[in-house]
């Protein structure tokens, strides 16, 4: 692995010796080992003595390492960093319980003979056993500790033990450190010294059965006699402003410790009553566990300053959770080259761009090396320095110093530079970096996207890029980091860049396409209705980038005039071939082949749109096989984000300069509509009381497996979801198909029929957990309804849309039924959350061999094709191998 | 124009085409899953009779749909776990929670959406709406009495089911039980079972009073009546079974139009015990089928309950109208059920069992995960993602899966070139 090391990387960690983790090992220390890795015995709870000064000996003794800056280590001669720290130790007075291990230790109490510290199982079967073990360990790990588990089981049931007839009294564990055997005298505790001899009689065979192992983890171990100190690089203590020293929670931990060991090892030598002596000892044990693990059940937890103060941490507790060294320091670190701002819109920008404030980017650096190539180059940014853009920060030489540009003399550094230094310089234009929004679901969360510096404070991005990132505008932070080295650069560019996510490997279709104005302007663009004058051409390509001849207009006299569909053409493949529904493919607007008078079917032959608009369908984020989906699958990443940066433009043009907009009039209903839209009500509001007034008389007939009061609101609200649909499609029918919200619905831009009901006529039943509203008061929503009224009215149906206004008792249901989305989703955020991490964990380590097999790391074959076809489902045709009718299209389809 | 196309070359006739792009077919064959194969030979045949093909375009055809299969494999070191799960978490967020009626069944509420995928991977004992789907033999399925039938048989009907009065009678110490005859007649239960059913408590002598009224005369020890008791053995005689399947609660019958045109019927249930059910006369065993992904680990193997999962995934998800592509639940499916047992996805299924000690600690029980670790002197082999990423290695997946590194030697660039 040295090799994957960059050198650059290298250099920079040449202070420290460089190692490959091959492997790491479990297990417990010895006391021996304790002893041996120790440097220092702590016989002393005090600090520092009266000058401040660490007291040899106790918890701060220097010879545990250098852990302030100028300190020399007295024991390897290091200075605070390079000094790794060591350990010190505790001679306990009396040993006491590792809690950790409390539960192992029970287990191996019950399973051995307390006279002879054998397993209590016959010898044959012992043997039989062991071996069986030998041969699954490694094989079978799962199995193995089944066997285990058995073995422990079934001599922990055996009273008699077969090896020398002792009887053996039932064991009882009382978490989280004592034990007790339950002789026919009554309960017997044992103390830890007892537990210890009886560990340190089981030999080594009959360990390895109960799961252990011997050379690394001796039962007996799992008792301390000895208990290490870590290097005070583990527990630094803070100097406050006010110059008072604040010590870490484990100092004050171990300092306990050492107290109460000292106090035990007195009224032991001073021969102090029994019970004395084993008031301290329980004591120490207190300590020693809390030091371990200060969230113990069924023992206080120890605190700061008495009982009052902040519980401590212990060691566990530093491990443990989100925030503990493992989740929150291991599996994810905090890094440098990063950045986040506020992010806002830019059309202007390529897909693959992201604009970064100056600012931003004075900050940022690239690590450059020099060579003849680029040392002019260089020169300049280091001329420049950190203040101006483009600049540098830092130049580091050949031996490895990092020179800070502020305080250098930059004219001298500059033309020192020499093949072998390396440029801190600024991010410029062009340079690769990673992109992020959280939450960072899927791997579309975090792309690579190309420098472009801008003034302004926030970071830019185009506008076709929000699917995958799930961004909008409305106050949105996102994260920027830098790529350091070359390999990492290589990858971004190769492998993270925009346009090769424009497929997702969730379905195969496009998750990065057009939306909202996009889709109208693209739909208003290739309308039939839309012919465009010279002018209008020449603008709308310039707006595209195009260049390349204007094609002949399709109308020559009184004016030359040219329509969408012609200019749309000019961008597409020259070849491309496809036929195909557009959105709007739908109502009164169907048509079922090309034969369409709605112009709502989309032919595209050689590249000539010759019918059809487009729309969602067409240019669509989150699309299957449309338009874009199969310009992207078969001409490429590269095409498809041309496209994006030119077609697309002109739609945003061409919108800009239609002047879409909406207005109140787009959702006003003519006078006779709302009459018939209450007409449809009054109906549906006389079978809601016609079907009361059933339930009151009983006649009413209840779904089997319902009672009558849930087959009544089924009953009503089917009948009223039935007279919503009714309004829905007539409101439909009466909107002008081409008014501008209209349009919107249709393409697919923004909004459905439903909501264009619930601005223009009504909002429907509100509804709470699926049913009508009818919490509140008692037997009713609001006072101003009668109790146990069950009508439309006081059970949250709204009469009135948006554009009529809300009665104040509906703006009230219409409340309580908004607040319960906002609740969902809430709640369903974090269960998802948790949902995915799970999964994420239980399936990361799977990948594709280059047999094509999918397997764990440890060689362990879980698909012997991946998906059964070895198809990736980025590469599919919306899950499918091969579309083959489309190749068929492809082919054939200029002349079909 | 393509340059593929000549209109004399025209063919519609098949086996003259096939014969002049044999090659090319063979070479189709070799390469492609036969899947793809005989849709394509089926492709090109329809369209050949109706467009007409000429042979470059026909071996165009064939030439594209390889390499498209090609192009679409997945390529080595593709990190297929992480995918999947980030497939099927994204769209987690936008599951509802709530438990719906099911579709056009209104007699049911059935667990659905994220609460009931999570069930799934959890691979929960039993789930929260344990319901059968159970499909009829040739004999009972087109018939909707001998479907009602069968349902009657499935059923669990107890006496209070089908009675519209139970109480005791405290003068002649007596319980008496009223039958509804509506419900005797849904149930397909007649009053005589009943009876026996009555006698079979071993209460005390039936009796038939009228012709839905039964009487147990209660035998009574001497001078003894406790009120509570009393209550007890109501309870006992509303509990007594008549017939049926223990856990099935509800059963109703529904029908489906078949693509021959004619009427299937079906039973749905509310509850579920596949292996009682499976031995139901009329029962087609084949198809009939749970919501319970163990119990069908239990009755018909791993290999089911593999199947199962994945298609109770993909409904999960297909209600909720997401789209996701079934291989990634295929994975999920593959993972749990791959030692042959069905394992949760989390701490005490496959993240538990992981070999590596690092990963099991960085994902829950750190602490505990540790300590065991310690006891059994374990190894960490470092060979997973989550490990390499704590050490700071290279993770195993993606590119950082090579292991050789190319060392080109470049030649340096000569002076004048630049």
């Amino acid at each position: 692995m040295t090799a994957a090391v960059p050198p650059l990387v290298r250099r920079q960690r040449a202070l420290v010796e460089e190692k490959i983790i091959k492997e790491i090992k479990f297990g417990i220390l010895s006391p021996e080992e304790i002893r041996r890795m120790s440097v220092v015995a702590i016989t002393t709870d005090q600090l520092y003595d009266r000058d401040g000064r660490p007291v040899p000996g106790g918890l701060m003794d220097p010879r545990l390492g250098a852990a302030i800056p100028g300190m020399v280590c007295e024991t390897c001669g290091n200075d605070f960093r390079r000094c790794p720290g060591h350990f010190g130790r505790i001679e306990l007075a009396r040993p006491v319980i590792n809690v950790g291990f409390a539960r192992h230790i029970y287990d191996i109490l019950r399973a051995t003979c307390r006279q002879c510290g054998r397993i209590k199982l016959p010898e044959k079967e012992l043997k039989r056993y062991l071996k069986l073990l030998e041969r699954l360990k490694d094989k079978w790990p799962l199995l193995a500790k089944a066997l285990v588990n058995e073995v422990k089981q079934r001599a922990a049931k055996t009273p008699e033990c077969p090896h020398c007839g002792t009887h053996n009294y039932k064991i009882v564990f009382e978490k989280p450190y004592r034990y007790y055997e339950e002789r026919p005298t009554g309960r017997v505790f044992l103390n830890p010294q007892e537990v210890r001899a009886r560990l340190e009689k089981i030999p080594d065979d009959d360990v390895k059965l109960l799961g252990l192992d011997p050379k690394e983890a001796r039962p007996e171990w799992m008792v301390f006699t000895v208990l290490p100190v870590p290097p005070i690089h583990v527990r630094p203590s803070i100097v406050l402003e006010t110059g008072i020293r604040a010590e870490d929670d484990l100092t004050h931990k171990l300092a306990d410790i050492v107290r109460t060991n000292i106090k035990l090892r007195e009224s032991i030598e001073n021969g102090m009553p029994q019970s004395v002596i084993e008031e301290w000892w329980n004591l120490l044990q207190y300590h020693v566990a809390t030091y371990i693990d200060n969230e113990l059940p069924k023992i206080p937890v120890a605190r700061q300053r008495g009982s009052l103060g902040r519980p401590l941490k212990g060691l566990a507790q530093r491990l443990k959770g989100k925030e503990g060294r493992f989740r929150g320091n291991l599996s994810g670190k905090r890094v440098n080259y990063s950045a986040r701002t506020v992010i806002s819109p830019d059309p202007n920008i390529s897909i693959n761009e992201v604009g970064v404030p100056v600012e931003i980017a004075k900050v940022l650096t690239v690590a450059v090396r020099v060579t003849p190539y680029n040392v002019e180059e260089l020169r300049k940014y280091v001329l420049n320095g950190p203040d101006k853009w483009p600049g540098a920060n830092f130049v580091i030489t050949p031996d490895g110093r990092k020179i800070d540009l502020r305080f250098a003399d930059r004219k001298t550094i500059a033309e020192s530079l020499a093949e072998g230094y390396i440029v801190e310089r600024h991010l410029k234009d062009g340079d690769i970096v990673l992109f992020n929004r959280q939450p960072s679901l899927h791997r579309m969360s975090i792309m690579a996207h190309i420098v472009r510096v801008l003034p302004g404070r926030t970071f830019r991005l185009n506008l076709l890029v929000c699917p995958p990132y799930n961004a909008d505008f409305d106050g949105d932070e996102m994260n920027l980091h830098v790529p350091r080295t070359e390999e990492a650069q290589a990858e971004a560019r190769e492998l993270m860049l925009v346009q090769f996510h424009i497929l997702t490997p969730r379905y195969g279709g496009v998750i990065i396409g057009g939306l909202q104005d996009y889709v109208s302007g693209a739909y208003l663009l290739t309308s039939k209705a839309t012919l465009l004058d010279l002018d209008d051409v020449v603008d709308l390509l310039a707006a595209a980038k195009y260049e390349g001849e204007i094609p002949e207009p399709v109308i020559l006299s009184p004016k030359k005039k040219w329509t969408g569909k012609q200019l749309v053409s000019l961008f597409l493949p020259k070849d491309f071939t496809y036929f195909g529904k557009a959105k709007i493919n739908a109502g009164r607007f169907a048509c079922a082949n090309e034969l369409c008078w709605n112009d709502s079917y989309v032919v595209i032959k050689n590249g000539e749109l010759l019918e059809g608009v487009f729309d969602k369908k067409a240019i669509g984020a989150e699309q299957t096989e449309s338009v874009l989906h199969q310009i992207t699958k078969e001409y490429g990443f590269d095409t498809a984000r041309r496209l994006m940066d030119t077609l697309f433009k002109m739609f945003l043009r061409y919108i800009e300069k239609y002047g879409f907009t909406m207005t109140l009039d787009d959702v006003a209903l003519p006078k006779e509509a709302y009459e018939k839209i209450r007409e449809i009500l009054k109906e549906a509001e006389k079978k809601v009381y016609e079907l009361i007034e059933e339930y009151k008389q009983g006649k009413l007939e209840p779904v089997p497996g319902r009672t009558l009061e849930e087959t009544l609101e089924l009953r009503i609200i089917e009948v009223l979801t039935q007279a919503r649909r009714e309004v829905e499609a007539y409101v439909a029918d009466v909107l002008d198909p081409f008014n501008n919200v209209f349009i919107m619905a249709r393409t697919g831009a923004r909004g459905n029929e439903l909501n264009i009901t619930q601005m223009a006529a009504l909002l429907g039943q509100q509804s709470v957990r699926g049913e009508r509203i009818s919490r509140g008061f008692r037997d009713r929503f609001l006072a101003h309804y009668k109790p146990g009224d069950l009508g439309p009215a006081a059970r949250g149906f709204v009469y009135h849309g948006f554009y009529e206004g809300l009665t104040p008792t509906e703006v009230f249901f219409h409340a309580a039924g908004g607040r319960e989305g906002l609740v969902d989703t809430a709640v369903r955020t974090s269960q998802s959350g948790y949902m995915q991490r799970r999964l994420i964990n239980a399936l990361q380590d799977l990948r594709v061999e280059y047999d094509g097999t999918v397997r764990l790391p440890d060689g362990t074959l879980v698909q012997i094709k991946y998906g059964e076809d070895g198809v990736d489902p980025m590469k599919s045709a919306h899950g499918k191998a091969v579309n083959i009718d489309r190749v068929v299209e492809r082919v054939i389809g200029w002349r079909m | 124009m393509s340059k593929l196309y000549d209109p004399q070359l025209l063919i519609h006739d098949w086996e003259k085409l096939s014969k002049l792009i044999e090659p090319e077919l063979e070479e189709a064959k070799r390469r492609l899953p036969k899947r793809i194969y005989d849709e394509l030979v089926e492709k090109l045949q329809k369209v050949a009779s109706e467009y007409g093909l000429t042979p470059d375009e026909a071996k165009e055809i064939v030439k594209q749909v390889i390499d498209e299969y090609e192009i679409s494999l997945v390529e080595p070191g593709e990190p297929v776990g992480t995918v999947a799960a980030q497939s099927i978490g994204e769209p987690g967020t936008q599951m509802t929670l709530r438990t719906f009626h099911f579709a056009g069944v209104r007699e049911f509420n059935v667990t659905l959406g994220l609460p009931r995928f999570i069930e799934l991977v959890d691979a929960k004992k039993e789930p929260s709406t344990p319901m059968m789907t159970v499909y009829l033999d040739e004999e009972h399925r087109y018939d909707l009495e001998k479907a009602k039938q069968v349902a009657r048989a499935i059923e669990y009907t107890r006496v209070e089911n089908v009675a519209k009065e139970v109480y005791i009678d405290m003068a002649t110490l007596s319980i008496v039980v009223v039958l509804d005859p509506v419900m005797l007649e849904d149930k397909g239960v007649t009053v005589e079972q009943v009876k026996r059913v009555l006698e079979r408590l071993k209460l005390g002598p039936v009796r038939k009073e009228d012709d839905y009224t039964l009487v147990i005369e209660l035998q009574v020890k001497e001078g003894y009546i406790n009120i509570m008791e009393l209550n007890k053995l109501k309870e006992r005689v509303l509990n007594a079974k008549i017939k049926g399947i223990k856990k099935i609660k509800r059963v109703i019958v529904q029908s489906r139009r078949l693509p021959d045109g004619r009427e299937e019927y079906y039973l749905l249930t509310d509850g579920s015990a596949l292996k009682e059910v499976l031995e139901v006369k009329g029962v087609d065993p084949r198809r009939t089928i749970t919501n319970n992904i163990r119990e069908i680990e239990q009755v018909l193997g791993i290999e089911a309950a593999r199947y199962a999962l994945i298609t109770e995934m993909k409904k999960v998800l297909d209600e909720q109208g997401l789209d996701v592509d079934i291989r990634h639940l295929i994975l999920v499916a593959d993972i749990m059920t791959q030692t042959g047992r069905v394992r949760q996805i989390g701490r005490h299924g496959v993240s538990g069992e992981k070999p590596s000690v690092l990963a099991r600690a960085a994902f829950e029980m750190t602490v505990q995960n540790l300590f065991d670790a310690a006891a059994r002197g374990e190894v960490d082999k470092l060979l997973g993602v989550t490990e390499n990423v704590i050490i700071g290695g290279i993770v195993p997946v993606g590119t950082g899966m090579t292991e050789i590194y190319m060392r080109p030697q470049v030649e340096p660039v000569r002076r004048e070139e630049r």
